[in-house]
């Protein structure tokens, strides 16, 4: 019997060739992923292991480079260091500090994203060497008006040494010189950002305080343990700082990577799983139409003797070997995919770690267990389809029919589900939250399920609809091929489920991005007077110079800071906004519902109406509060002058910064608002650029920046998401090649005699070409339309959190989704159409 | 032995082959299926075509009905010769002036009865004439079985449809391939009277391959071919006369 199986296998090539290509497009989509995340992750923990190379312990001052109140907090006094330096076995102690640095290129733009550009100290140590760095060109910055730069920052600004400079930190831009071009492990660095090293003391000021450190690293001398160092180093240290032994550090940083990159291995084998799903439909079609065309050949070995459970096993060993064979290959194009994967990344410009490829044993049991098991599970019931070929059916002259089998069973199972799945669907959008949404996610499970299971009760009164279109249009070809679409309700049902999950997908997750976007768009129009905000490029926290120079700027009307600080009441911290009274309202609408803004001039209080409303508090009421960065926190009373209706823009809190600012060494200011004489226009982004110095650390943006900040970043989410259901979408076309190849088989008589008696070869092709299209439009239709139906139901359960929520069917997309489905349907027809046109007439009519 | 030359009658050629020759493969394997083969097809007149297997009956019937390409000589059908269209304008032929009905019935089970005799000038995009239709469907008494898919129908009722989608067109001249081969003798001799009619009610031209002497005592005129070639020809011919001629011939094959 395995014999025979394995003939069957070679007997059927080209037709295996498309189970074989889904098997290994996913399996490929499986291997790949965890290869690259194996490789990633431990190409990360070793570059993290190595830059702890020769450290035995590492301090933490205890402070935080971003966050409201925290530049200055903590730190590591430098008589600390030198109290360590003289500890038995110690051999040397390096103090480091680090925050933001922009780097200006030739035109004054800042190189790298923002969020990776650092800057920090270079420490020399006893032989005059920062270990950390390794100078290609030039040497350390030695004096405050010198800095260095990593090789990557200075090729991408074109800088020699000796060049000047222009560097950004929080405050004002500063020209210093390039004194050395260096290479060095640093993460920022390799994630595609910039390092500038500045002297020791120039660093502290800019990102800590004079002679204070944030992290110290300290060294053993040989024959010294990490344990001993950092049991003599913890009593040294100031309250609020911590050490650990670098091993340890190192561990845990591995650790962090590998739960990190977790994510992404759950997200990638999510659609590797939509892929293999898909790929399902096509392999039990394929297996049901092998069996079928062999239907005389099966009951032929009945009739000689073969029990039906040899049948069954000679079926399932056929797709085990096919499954097998196509999950190695599938293998190994995943290790090219995650090669590829590594490089797209690295276009991108994060700097991935070079090491080999780690292929893991569960990498190789999963990827291929995966795509054995799915393509015999895929063939099961085809299987027992072909046990139950009785022998006599040998005999019979008669062409195998297609399964006339009653739908009704399918259809009463489908409906249940269905109903059970959209019954959830209600219920959860109903509900509401993150309860509603795990019920909906539940309901459209099921309700995926069940409709691909009415599939093909749905094909004929959904096809009935264009049939008539269909012969208006295209005559006789038109006509055939509608009724050659629904003729077999159980294939097309296949054929158009692969296509209808993917743009489910895809249509739910475009109907959410879009109404997001809009929704955002109009939170943005609705809540912004101003014309511009102005913000650290890693949105860090900005010196008061910046807000200083900026309200000096030609043409500015108002301006306010947007100051982040937090306002504990009754233990409770609260988000604050300190703004400028006066001005804040004419950059921000806000809805005032008691008392008047005006009153923040007065040191009076302004609350978010659901915030004084969940906490009991009226206009006039007064309230202890504890604020200020001194400890411990000051105490003092606030009076609510006023309450508005919650604002994206503006903190739950908002209060006058001259009330603040006496209460913190240095303020947080997140952003600086403003609003111009004329409204955005190139003149006055001018000035605010003359303003700032020409600051390459600095974003300037107007309305429209600001929606594509959130816009923006929404449409790249869905982009990926495109990308990756692509592969879906290709199985589906797969599916339907597979399909109309078969009907082309199955239909030669018919072709034949169309050819005879005078349909010409252009029309044979233009009536298989419209069958696909047909049969590609149903499974899209449904899919838009599920998909559209699911996006609503999970709007309906975050429609309470965005103000003025609004569903939003972007109806052009939708339709270029069909048109798409449509080109589908014409491309998977190009060589079913052209095998069906070639068909020799005269085979195609002699009767057997 | 040369082909018999064939008596001109006063009447006007349907289709005609002269000196057509069909060869399959080169050298060694080669097989030659018709041999300069030439023969006229009457208007209104009913041609069997007779002949043991393998002696080309339905090559030459392929060939003449621009099913086939042939290797040399010419196929004209009325006006038109064959040898020199592209395969657009010959499917178009096919489809304006040739009916067509098959042992194997072939009709799409996906339309009616009704639709499947008009196919062909659906496929043309002609609209029936509407007079000829009626009287078409009349004759061969499908009146109630129009709206019937093929599967619904027996194999007698369905090779009617057929005949019907033959006639239906009103082509120069309709070809038929064993077209009692699937029946019994009751619905063949049916469908045979059908085709007789429509020669000599209708004026129309029948050309027929078969093996069955029965059937081919329809005809006016039958044909008959062996190795290729036309050896003999007989009109007016009866069951006996063309079984006979048959068992003649077979008895030369084993002397010869």
């Amino acid at each position: 019997m395995f014999r025979t199986a394995l003939r069957n296998v070679l007997a059927h090539k080209a037709r295996l060739l498309m189970t074989a290509l889904a098997v290994m497009l996913g399996v490929a989509f499986v291997s790949g992923t965890l290869v690259f995340t194996d490789t990633l992750s431990s190409a990360f923990s070793k570059q993290s292991a190595k830059s702890y190379d020769g450290i035995a312990v590492v301090a933490n001052g205890g402070t935080t480079e971003i966050g409201p109140g925290a530049e200055k907090a903590g730190g590591i006094p430098a008589d600390t260091l030198q109290k360590i330096e003289g500890l038995d076995g110690v051999s040397e102690v390096t103090g480091r500090v680090s925050g933001f640095a922009g780097v200006a290129d030739q035109k004054g733009k800042l190189i790298g994203s923002g969020w990776a550009n650092k800057g920090g100290n270079y420490a020399p140590g006893k032989d005059g060497k920062d270990a950390a760095y390794d100078f290609s060109q030039g040497s350390g910055p030695a004096e405050g008006g010198q800095i260095a730069l990593d090789k990557d920052t200075a090729k991408k600004g074109k800088y020699k040494v000796g060049d000047s400079v222009r560097v950004a930190t929080n405050g004002p831009v500063k020209e210093y010189q390039l004194s050395g071009i260096f290479s060095t492990e640093d993460g920022a660095v390799n994630a595609g950002g910039s390092l500038v090293l500045f002297n020791t003391p120039v660093a502290q000021e800019l990102y800590q305080k004079p002679d204070f450190f944030q992290d110290i690293t300290v060294s053993a001398k040989p024959g010294t343990s990490d344990q001993a160092i950092l049991a003599a180093v913890e009593p040294l240290l100031p309250k609020g700082a911590d050490a650990q032994t670098a091993k340890k550090l190192a561990d845990q940083e591995a650790k962090d990577i590998k739960s990190e990159l977790s994510a992404l291995n759950t997200m990638l084998l999510a659609f590797a799983a939509i892929a293999l799903f898909v790929g399902t439909f096509l392999i039990a079609n394929t297996f049901t139409m092998l069996v079928a065309q062999r239907t005389k050949e099966l009951a032929l070995l009945r009739a000689v003797g073969a029990s039906r459970s040899q049948v069954k096993r000679s079926v399932i060993f056929e797709a085990l070997v096919v499954g097998f064979l196509s999950s190695v290959v599938g293998f190994v194009l995943g290790l090219g995919l995650s090669v590829g994967l590594r490089s797209v990344m690295g276009s991108f410009g994060a700097k991935i770690p070079s090491g080999s490829l780690v292929i893991s044993p569960t990498a190789v049991i999963a990827a291929l267990g995966v795509g054995v098991l799915i393509t015999v599970l895929a063939a099961w019931l085809p299987a027992r389809r072909a046990a139950k070929i009785a022998p006599v059916a040998a005999m019979s002259s008669v062409h195998a029919v297609a399964s006339t089998k009653s739908l009704v069973v399918r259809n009463t199972i489908g409906s249940v589900i269905t109903a059970a799945g959209l019954a959830s669907i209600f219920a959860g959008a109903s509900m509401g939250g993150g309860d509603g949404r795990l019920t909906i996610g539940v309901g459209a499970f099921l309700s995926l399920i069940g409709v691909i299971i009415l599939i093909p009760l749905l094909s004929r009164p959904m096809i009935a609809v264009v049939k008539p279109l269909l012969g208006k249009m295209f005559g006789v070809s038109g006509k055939l091929a509608g009724q050659n679409a629904v003729r077999n309700p159980r294939r097309t049902g296949a054929t158009a489920s692969a296509l209808a999950i993917g743009l489910t997908l895809v249509t739910g997750l475009t109907v959410i991005g879009v109404t997001l976007g809009q929704a955002i768009d109009r939170m943005t129009t609705d809540n912004i007077r101003g014309d511009y905000m102005v913000s650290m490029a890693n949105n860090g926290s900005m010196d008061r110079s910046a807000l200083e120079a900026l309200r000096q700027a030609k043409g500015v009307a108002a301006v306010t800071p947007q100051q982040a600080l937090d306002v504990e009441v009754k233990g409770e911290a609260w988000a604050a906004s300190a703004v400028t009274p006066g001005d804040v309202e004419k950059i921000f609408s806000l809805k005032i519902q008691s008392g008047s803004l005006a009153t923040l001039a007065d040191g009076q209080v302004a609350i978010a109406e659901e915030t004084a409303e969940s906490n009991g508090w009226k206009t006039g009421d007064s309230i202890t509060a504890k604020i200020g960065d001194s400890e411990p926190r000051k105490s003092m009373k606030l009076t609510i002058g006023a309450t508005f209706t919650e604002n994206e823009f503006v903190s739950p809190f908002v209060l006058s910064t001259d009330l603040v600012d006496p209460l913190y060494e240095k303020p947080y200011i997140a952003q600086v608002w403003l609003k111009m004489d004329g409204g955005e226009t190139k003149a006055n982004e001018q000035a605010l650029v003359d303003a700032l110095g020409d600051n390459p650390g600095m974003n300037i943006m107007d309305r429209q920046d600001i929606r594509n900040m959130f816009g923006g970043m929404i449409n790249t989410m869905l982009y990926v998401m495109y990308g990756l259901l692509g592969m879906a979408l290709i199985i589906a076309v797969l599916g339907v090649v597979n399909t109309l190849a078969m009907s082309v088989f199955e239909r030669q008589q018919e072709i034949g005699m169309l050819r005879a008696i005078g349909l010409d070869r252009a029309k044979v092709k233009r009536m298989i070409r419209l069958e696909a299209i047909v049969i590609s439009l149903f499974g899209a239709v449904i899919g838009v339309v599920l998909g559209s139906f699911l996006a609503w139901a999970i709007g309906e359960t975050f429609k309470n959190s965005i103000p003025n929520y609004e569903l939003v069917i972007p109806l052009e997309r939708l339709g270029l989704f069909l048109l798409l489905a449509g080109v589908v349907g014409v491309l998977a027809a190009l060589w079913p159409a052209r095998s069906a046109a070639r068909l020799n007439m005269l085979t195609a009519i002699k009767t057997e | 032995m040369t082909t018999t030359p064939i008596a001109h009658r006063a009447t006007a050629v349907a289709a005609r082959a002269t000196d057509l020759s069909k060869v399959y493969g080169q050298g060694e394997t080669q097989v030659v299926a018709l041999d300069h083969v030439t023969v006229d097809f009457r208007q209104a007149e009913f041609t069997a075509i007779m002949g043991p297997s393998g002696s080309g009956k339905s090559t030459l019937m392929h060939c003449v009905a621009g099913l086939d390409t042939f290797s040399s000589g010419s196929v004209r059908i009325g006006d038109t010769e064959l040898g020199s269209l592209k395969d657009k304008q010959l499917t178009q032929l096919r489809r304006d002036k040739i009916g067509f009905i098959f042992q194997a019935f072939n009709l799409l089970p996906t339309l009616t009865g009704l639709e499947n005799i008009t196919l062909p000038m659906d496929i043309a995009g002609r609209k029936p004439d509407k007079a000829w239709l009626d009287s078409v469907i009349d004759m061969v008494g499908l009146r109630d079985r129009l709206s019937h898919r093929p599967t619904q129908l027996s194999g007698g009722q369905q090779q009617r449809v057929a005949v019907a989608r033959a006639l239906a067109s009103q082509p120069e001249i309709i070809f038929g391939d064993e077209p009692t081969g699937n029946l019994d003798s009751r619905s063949g001799a049916e469908v045979l009277g059908f085709l007789r009619n429509s020669v000599r009610e209708l004026g129309q031209t029948v050309v027929m391959v078969t093996h069955d002497p029965v059937a081919a005592s329809y005809a006016d005129r039958v044909i008959f071919l062996a190795d290729g070639r036309i050896v003999n020809e007989m009109l007016h011919p009866t069951a006996d006369s063309v079984l006979d001629q048959m068992k003649a011939f077979d008895a030369k094959g084993r002397t010869s």
